[in-house]
């Protein structure tokens, strides 16, 4: 692209248009600088908006700190394989060395290890409720404001009871009755989640189905569908993707603190909240290894995320001042 | 400008069903209170008993000021808004009440144009699919025969076909306005509803959208009701203009009769309001314009609703609301004080 200032997209596409329609009056629209630049397509979106999310430099640096992490979890244990099954009590809570990069867990089992696993099982649960979160919100909140009235009253009211529902004991009583495992510790989590984006989309939704081009789908016969799914969900695009980004944040936070209060994967299989729990355990014995690596990935991946979300609503922002 | 074929007889001599004919139109917006259970505390009456007909091929012109319920009426015609009473044909057919899918092809034979080129297209979307969108949803043609038709279509307007890869963005108000222009006319409609088409744009640009829409009258024999603000607007595309005020109609004539000899002190107040290229002349133009401010349409003022701001109010305008009489061939106003003699009888 000869020109990457983005705001001069207009003038690109004036000389081919506006053929001279009527003698003396036509083809005087705006007719911009770039007369020689009839070929020149402007950028495509995804490039443009790439270099909108590349020009916020700790945006920049997230993505790549979430990159790692992946590669860590997923990676990782291809390069150093460690047994993650048997525990052996006699190699338990071993300093850092040549064998353990980062000790052993009180069970004798490999701590880098731990956190590679524990990192597949933390971002799974993390990807899984937010897609999982963000698809149901936005199609309750897409619904409500559109509909509005009596309907988004009452499906808004279903939103608020359910915020109302202290969430650490919904998590304590559900740990009691269930065994958890992934799905049920995913469905927790996201069952809380959505009803934020269901707010954030509503509210979204409310504002643009009063836009003219809403007015113009159903003057040529768009059913509400039609007008929610071709009209009002790719407009409020963007503002779901930052906020799904950080339900992304959001999930690991909360699976680290309900692991903590039980609702874990069960063992030998672990999460970072676990392993952190185990090293607040053996805080005081010094035991730092098992304590400091989960606590670092966990707030540096949350922070990481957190500030992809600040990146892509530079993104977001710069398509709004578009509309 | 464009002839009209018809002779001008009047309204209600004419024995052929005219191509719109609205009668005694009445929407009421209801004006709630509570959040969840909203009780009825009022209606804004945007417009209150409007009768007027349109000729097939001809350009009628709305005006009045914001809020008087030109708009109303024209989303009411494409059926946007539901009426709270009245009728309107669309050629020998009640329309306003159709559902389904007579009211689905019923959408086909009018289009509306709006006033803001920036809010009227989809940002999400590239040209080619907005212009595409009527087709899609009314299901006309394959793929390759709507890619044609928007080709073709976007020529029509003035536009290369490379702009189907663009976003509406990439445009120019007045580009935009074409690419609207180009979306109404893309189900073949008979009836085009331009509310305000031109009055978001430069004035530099708003000929050419002007001339662009008559050009298109001419051939596809479409016709117009164009909503508007803006006299020299109106006076330039319509044959026949009507005056709105706080959702009544007060004078309907042919265009250029309105100018020469306006009747409803209302509409002189509306020609008065159009600025003289010339500034001296400008500057030494001696009439008032319409002053003060158009009153609630919560509560309008008893009988004429002028009044509170005619100059030639008197006490029966209080008291009984004026009948639309004739003042000439197709010309019809309200006014108990009227500018003009009336003809004898209508």
């Amino acid at each position: 692209m000869g020109d990457t200032t983005g705001e001069r997209v207009p003038s690109a596409t004036d000389p081919a248009l506006e053929p001279a329609l009527e003698p003396g009056v036509g083809s005087g629209v705006a007719v911009g600088p770039g007369a020689l630049e009839e070929e020149i397509r402007p950028p495509h979106h995804l490039v443009e908006n790439l270099r909108v999310y590349a020009g916020n430099k700790i945006a920049l640096a997230g993505a790549i700190f979430l990159l790692l992490v992946v590669l860590f979890a997923y990676l990782g244990p291809l390069l150093y394989s460690t047994d993650q099954v048997s525990a052996n009590l006699l190699n338990g809570n071993l300093p850092p060395s040549s064998q353990h990069l980062l000790g052993t867990s009180p069970e004798g089992r490999d701590i880098l290890g731990r956190l590679m696993l524990g990192g597949q099982a933390t971002l799974e649960v993390a990807l899984a409720v937010a897609a999982l979160a963000t698809a149901f919100g936005t199609l309750w909140g897409a619904i409500a404001g559109f509909l509005g009235g009596v309907a988004d009253a009452f499906l808004m009211r279903i939103v608020d009871a359910m915020l109302s529902i202290p969430f650490l004991f919904f998590v304590v009583l559900l740990a009691a009755l269930v065994q958890p495992s992934l799905p049920i510790i995913i469905l927790a989590i996201a069952s809380v989640s959505w009803l934020s984006t269901a707010r954030l989309v509503r509210g979204e939704v409310l504002s643009l189905r009063t836009r003219d081009y809403v007015a113009a789908a159903r003057s040529f016969g768009s059913g509400p569908w039609q007008i929610i799914f071709r009209h009002l969900l790719p407009n409020s695009l963007g503002v779901v993707v930052v906020n799904a980004t950080l339900k992304v944040a959001d999930a690991i936070l909360t699976f680290a603190s309900i692991s903590f209060l039980g609702l874990g994967v069960p063992p030998p299989a672990t999460s970072w909240g676990q392993v952190l729990t185990t090293g607040i355990n053996n805080l005081f014995n010094g035991y730092w290894w098992e304590l400091w690596p989960a606590a670092f990935l966990i707030v540096g991946t949350v922070i990481a995320i957190n500030v992809m979300g600040d990146g892509l609503r530079d993104v977001v922002e710069k398509r709004l001042q578009q509309r | 400008m464009t002839a009209t074929s018809t002779s001008p007889s009047s309204d209600q001599t004419t024995s052929r069903p005219a191509f719109l004919d609205l009668r005694h139109l009445v929407k009421e917006f209801p004006v709630t209170a509570g959040a969840v259970l909203q009780r009825r505390i009022g209606s804004v009456k945007a417009v209150t008993d409007v009768s007027f007909s349109i000729d097939q091929g001809e350009t009628f012109g709305l005006v009045g000021e914001s809020g008087c319920g030109k708009t109303t009426i024209g989303r009411l015609i494409v059926g946007l808004e539901r009426l709270t009473s009245g009728e309107i044909w669309f050629e020998d057919q009640e329309v306003s009440r159709l559902k389904g899918a007579a009211f689905r092809r019923m959408r086909r034979d009018m289009q509306l144009m709006f006033q803001d080129p920036y809010a009227s297209l989809d940002p999400r979307m590239r040209v080619g699919g907005i212009i595409r969108e009527p087709l899609t949803i009314q299901r006309i043609g394959d793929r390759g025969e709507q890619d044609a038709r928007v080709r073709q279509l976007l020529q029509e307007v003035g536009l290369s076909p490379k702009s189907v890869e663009l976003y509406p963005h990439e445009f120019s108000g007045g580009q935009r306005q074409r690419i609207g222009l180009a979306r109404a006319l893309a189900l073949n409609p008979k009836l085009i509803v331009a509310d305000e088409p031109v009055s978001a744009l430069d004035v530099s640009i708003r000929s050419q959208i002007l001339n662009l829409m008559n050009g298109l009258q001419a051939t596809h024999g479409l016709t117009y009701l164009v909503i508007s603000h803006d006299l020299s607007v109106v006076k330039y595309l319509s044959d026949r203009i009507g005056v709105m005020y706080l959702g009544k109609l007060v004078e309907i004539s042919p265009s250029e009769e309105i100018y020469e000899r306006p009747v409803h002190p209302y509409t002189l107040g509306l020609i008065n309001a159009i600025p003289e290229p010339d500034p001296r002349r400008e500057r030494s133009k001696q009439i008032q314009p319409v002053v003060g401010e158009l009153p609630s349409a919560l509560h309008p003022p008893s009988g004429c609703r002028f009044r509170t701001r005619c100059p030639r109010a008197q006490e029966i305008c209080a008291e009984q609301e004026p009948p639309l009489r004739a003042f000439g061939d197709r010309h019809m106003a309200a006014c108990h004080f009227p500018l003009q003699a009336p003809t004898a009888a209508a």
